[in-house]
């Protein structure tokens, strides 16, 4: 469901640019607001989310669709862990529509995608790796979980089937997470040549957060 | 099938959890005995836990939303743990996930041990953290489900709904191992499934020796991309 924000850049306590092919870590703690804004348009920002004060605490796809009852994410989506509870709610969404069926690509799963010779090419899971063992707080390779692709289109068909389509994302659309808790964002800026989904051209992201509201 | 080639057969009584390590040239048959199972599975490589089902790869590689007869199960390093060689249902999950203490609680109320000794309430959640734990393994290895048995259909806006009587009794799902794969599955009610009463159903579990996989196997042949992941997942074992 499309909705805007009402949120004022110029009120928001930290803006980064992430440059496509970069991880963006931090903990956006209980009360804050994230905006990921996908700047130049149909860019994916592959986002894992993780509980900080309990790192076996994260992000789990499925309960997340089966609490909602429907299998894209936007605005009203309660982005769940493990455990079932809520780790952050979509709170604005621009796009209208976000993936979390397809996973981040890796160098791995290329050579099975789009040809084996694709193996040596940027991805986002080593951006994930590089980024989960930089935050230095013992997460490793089995804490990369199924993400959410935010500005990625992928229809799932009644036949089960599915596609990456074209984005239905543009230049400044974006997303707003409000946080229920303490939450470790790491997001990978993906890098993907591959696809046509974002005219092989992979773009920056820009992350702004909000402090806790009144 | 041939019934006559079983190693080994089990029946998993509703409601628990089970694990078996399925040897690459081996298959396993899971049947719904009564009709209405799920089985929520999980699986890692047998020599390495950190690789494992990877539920986006396997939609995405395959370009599907469900399991069914040809497609397979890929791990996170683009290699294959197994095929769906052959199945009766046409569609299984991997949307729903599990249930969890809350969510049985709620709808049930709760019946423990005490009170009932092994007819207590379990929860998909606990029950899978206890088997993964028998092998070292916990919270953070506990990815995304495939619930066989179970349609969760999708509408044209995404909608998600449970699909009833969708296994009938002596429904079956074989699952041939590319891999040596770690297979770990709970037989709890799918979280979905509108049932007023808990659900106990019961899986047989038949493991079968297979044939080498052919050049022109349908699962390797179900789309390039099982092509490269065949052999991805050969070059593993050279």
């Amino acid at each position: 469901m499309l909705k805007e924000s009402t949120r004022k850049e110029t009120d928001a306590v930290f803006s980064e640019v992430v440059p496509a092919g970069e991880y963006w870590t931090k903990i956006v703690r209980k009360g804050e607001t994230l905006r990921i804004t996908d700047v130049e348009g149909n860019q994916s920002a592959d986002t894992i989310f993780v509980n900080p004060n309990d790192i076996e605490e994260r992000y789990n796809a499925n309960n997340t669709l089966r609490e909602q009852g429907n299998v894209y994410i936007s605005t009203g989506t309660a982005i769940r862990s493990n455990n079932n509870n809520v780790m952050m709610r979509v709170v604005a969404d621009t796009c209208g529509r976000h993936d979390t069926l397809g996973s981040a690509c890796s160098c791995e799963s290329n050579t099975a995608r789009y040809g084996l010779d694709k193996r040596y090419m940027h991805s986002c899971r080593d951006t994930f790796l590089k980024g989960i063992l930089d935050w230095e707080n013992g997460l490793d390779k089995r804490d990369q979980v199924c993400n959410i692709n935010f500005f990625m289109n992928v229809p799932v068909n009644p036949d089960g089937g599915s596609n990456f389509a074209d984005g239905v994302s543009g230049a400044g659309k974006y997303v707003e997470l409000y946080a229920e808790m303490d939450t470790l964002v790491v997001v990978s800026n993906c890098p993907q040549l591959n696809n046509p989904c974002n005219a092989y051209n992979p773009t920056p992201l820009r992350m702004t957060v909000w402090g806790e509201e009144d | 099938m041939n019934e006559s080639r079983a190693l080994y057969e089990t029946i998993v009584p509703g409601g628990w959890n089970f694990s078996h390590i399925i040897r690459r040239g081996r298959t396993v048959r899971l049947t719904d005995v009564e009709g209405g199972a799920n089985v929520a599975a999980l699986f890692y490589n047998a020599d390495n836990y950190t690789e494992r089902y990877d539920m986006g790869d396997t939609l995405k590689i395959q370009h599907i939303s469900s399991l069914f007869k040809n497609t397979c199960v890929y791990s996170d390093m683009g290699r294959i743990l197994m095929s769906v060689t052959d199945e009766t249902c046409g569609w299984h999950d991997v949307i729903g996930g599990v249930s969890n203490a809350k969510l049985i609680a709620g709808r049930f109320g709760e019946k423990t041990y005490q009170e009932a000794h092994n007819d207590f309430y379990r929860n998909g959640y606990d029950s899978l953290l206890v088997e993964l734990a028998k092998y070292g393994m916990g919270r953070r290895d506990f990815t995304c489900t495939v619930d066989f048995f179970t349609k969760i259909a999708v509408d044209g806006e995404g909608n998600l709904s449970f699909v009833e009587n969708h296994s009938p009794a002596g429904s079956y799902v074989d699952l041939r191992a590319e891999m040596d794969t770690l297979l770990v599955f709970d037989t709890g009610m799918h979280p979905m499934n509108p049932s007023k009463t808990y659900l106990r159903k019961p899986v047989k579990v038949t493991i079968f020796a297979n044939d080498p996989v052919s050049a022109d196997d349908p699962c390797r042949t179900f789309c390039p991309e099982n092509e490269r992941g065949f052999i991805n997942t050969e070059n593993y074992y050279i």
